[in-house]
């Protein structure tokens, strides 16, 4: 299996011989989690998908466990403003969560319930279409990946992300970083990030943070699959997703 | 030829020097940003990721193309009047386009890692494509002005080899704004900006202020040089400026139309949001009711002839028209792509005194680019009393 390490130093090198462009995206592109880290245990899949039972979210440590285990491990910035916070799982309400399909005379307590927000992956991401240099793309197993150390912070994709799912950092990062993890990278000033399905655990045959986390609240699985159970879960229940009018197809489904 | 802008009055020099302090302070400011985060600098959010500088790039991408007024009539229509200033209008696209290239470049977080864009091209993305119709526009446009000065200072007819790529450019210019506009316009959940109409849009509200522009220029140029751009092309340029500001007058009223006929929510909070303020959120309601009024007064003055030929009004029509555009183009109508957000709440933007310095670093450079081109035009045309096309020149 390729390293982190080892990837920045063949991609150092290879861009020393100009070969840098294509280097970087045959390797993050096609081949995690299929050729190279196929070796190991990880988790194979065609189409990584998310499913949130919000009716399992109950109290506010619920939340909490979830969103904490995801922006520890990833080193995400605490910051207060909401105007230049950086967040790659977060909360809302109904009505602000599924805007334009919202149902005004719903039960009360589904408008009150708060619901797990994150990166969609969307299937037809308009993220990746505007990146002007790659930065932000798809890999075949669906995950919509972001190259912090190769965007140029030109915020294209947050413009064309119509689920504000991403979060460009107008600080610089590393000073609000409450609890630094040394297995992950932190960012720099003027980068986009975002949740990336925690891709570095799913190469490793883990599952992401947030899913272990939730214990048993949100299901995560290969939705080309038609045994895996995440299939079985969106058969059984009456599922939503947000703004699918836009024909991005997001990959996160929502059990009301 | 480039001696030329080596001489000049002290008032040439005084400018000159308020040019490069202001490039300076650009600079600075520039510099502060990547320092100290662009929170802190710019009025730019989580939700409004764009906002001032964007919007500058639209609207000089948009004077710039408009140069392709003075020159395609005349080398299309042989219309004769616009042939002295055909050059001041190439020399205008190129300060634009570098202004518009650098306020692209303004907005990044990593302008280090600008390189990126061409080392891993992606034609899938439009800023990739904006880059190259922009390089390519203002090579033509450079090229095409220096080459025909260089023919002109010699007295002699431009050469040959030159006339197909004036066409080139004359093909150019529109591309280049039809690209800004898809920028915008094929952004799924930004109802404001994906409209088929948008290019369009974009393109008559450039030819309202790009002629506005060069008759502002125009006049300066007749104030503080013994060449004359002549009253005909001034009065032309007019002209045109009232029939492209009456179509964009129109299609701002078929965005209302459709926007409000639908009563799809989504169209009409842009609009709300910018005319009347929405949920209480009015910061632009004033930006924009300034802006409508100085279109309806430079509509009103260049609709009514005697006030468009008379050249007090018509300077202050054409003042009129061009702010009137840059307040709507350049920044309101960037910000209110983003209201409401993804999430159906409103976050404004305004322009933090840091991003306005920047901007006005960009400014200065594109700026100083064409007071040293138009001063070698200049002085090149100064020295032909009786110009080539028969007409004789303002002497005193
Ligand atoms: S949710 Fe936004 S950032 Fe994530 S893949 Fe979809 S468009 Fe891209
Ligand atoms: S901000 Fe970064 S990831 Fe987003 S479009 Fe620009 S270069 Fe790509």
């Amino acid at each position: 299996m390729i390293t982190r390490r080892d990837f920045l130093k063949i991609a150092a090198f290879s861009s020393l011989l100009g070969l840098g462009g294509a280097f970087t995206i045959n390797a993050l592109e096609k081949e995690p989690g299929q050729k190279v880290l196929k070796d190991i245990n990880a988790l194979k899949g065609k189409r990584w998908a998310m499913v949130i039972d919000t009716r399992k979210f109950k109290t506010e440590l619920d939340f909490e466990k979830v969103i904490k285990a995801c922006h520890k491990a990833h080193n995400v910035p605490e910051i207060a403003n909401p105007l230049h916070e950086v967040k790659w799982i977060w909360t809302d309400d109904y009505k602000h969560s599924f805007t334009h399909t919202a149902e005004e005379y719903i039960s009360d307590e589904i408008k009150h319930r708060k619901f797990l927000l994150l990166c969609n992956h969307c299937e037809n991401p308009p993220c990746v279409r505007v990146c002007p240099v790659k930065a932000t793309f798809k890999r075949p197993d669906g995950i919509t990946m972001q190259d912090m150390h190769r965007c140029i912070g030109c915020k294209f994709c947050m413009a064309g992300c119509p689920y504000g799912a991403r979060s460009y950092n107008f600080l610089p990062p590393r000073d609000y970083i409450k609890e630094f993890n040394p297995e992950y990278p932190t960012r720099t000033l003027g980068v986009v990030e975002k949740c990336t399905f925690c891709n570095q655990r799913i190469d490793k045959g883990q599952l992401p943070y947030c899913v272990e986390a939730s214990e048993g609240k949100i299901i995560f699985g290969d939705l080309y699959d038609p045994n895996s159970e995440i299939r079985k879960v969106l058969s059984e229940n009456i599922v939503i997703r947000r703004k699918v009018e836009l024909g991005t197809q997001p990959m996160v489904f929502y059990i009301i | 030829m480039l001696d030329l802008a080596l001489k000049g009055k002290p008032r040439y020099w005084i400018w000159i020097s308020f040019l490069i302090t202001m490039i300076l302070i650009g600079f600075i400011c520039w510099l502060r940003e990547h320092h100290i985060g662009a929170a802190f600098t710019t009025g730019l959010s989580r939700d409004v990721s764009w906002g001032f500088h964007v919007g500058q790039l639209t609207f000089f991408v948009g004077v710039a193309a408009s140069a392709v007024l003075v020159v395609l009539p005349y080398y299309f229509h042989n219309y004769k009047a616009f042939g002295r200033i055909t050059v001041i209008g190439e020399f205008l696209a190129v300060g634009c386009v570098l202004i518009a290239m650098l306020s692209v470049f303004v907005i990044m977080g990593q302008p280090s890692r600008v390189w990126n864009v061409i080392l891993h091209p992606t034609p899938h993305s439009i800023i990739f494509w904006d880059m190259f119709v922009l390089m390519t526009y203002l090579f033509l446009n450079l090229l095409c002005g220096w080459t025909i000065l260089h023919a002109e200072k010699k007295d002699a007819p431009p050469p040959k080899w030159i006339k197909p790529f004036i066409y080139w450019a004359i093909l150019w210019a529109p591309s280049i704004h039809t690209v800004t506009a898809f920028l915008y316009a094929g952004l799924p959940g930004k109802p404001h900006w994906m409209t088929a109409l948008q290019a369009a849009h974009f393109l008559a509200t450039a030819f309202a202020a790009g002629p506005s522009l060069l008759i502002i220029i125009s006049m300066i140029i007749r104030k503080v040089s013994k060449f004359d751009p002549g009253q005909q092309a001034i009065n032309k340029l007019a002209e045109i400026a009232t029939y492209a500001l009456i179509i964009h007058l129109f299609f701002i009223g078929l965005e209302f139309f459709t926007a409000f006929y639908s009563q799809i929510p989504d169209h009409m909070k842009s609009l709300i949001y910018l005319y009347w303020g929405l949920e209480g959120h009015d910061r632009l309601v004033p930006w924009m009711a300034i802006s409508t009024l100085l279109a309806f007064t430079g509509l009103l003055i260049f609709m009514f002839p005697p006030l468009r030929k008379w050249n007090v009004t018509k300077l202050i029509g054409a003042i009129c028209i061009f702010f009137s555009i840059w307040m709507d183009k350049g920044f309101a109508f960037v910000v209110s792509g983003f209201i409401p957000n993804s999430f159906d709440r409103v976050t404004e933007a305004w322009i933090a005194l840091n991003e306005f310095l920047v901007a006005a670093g960009v400014w200065s450079v594109g700026a100083l680019v064409i007071t040293v081109l138009y001063k070698i035009a200049i002085t090149v045309k100064e020295k032909a009393v009786f110009d080539k096309y028969g007409q004789k020149q303002v002497v005193d």
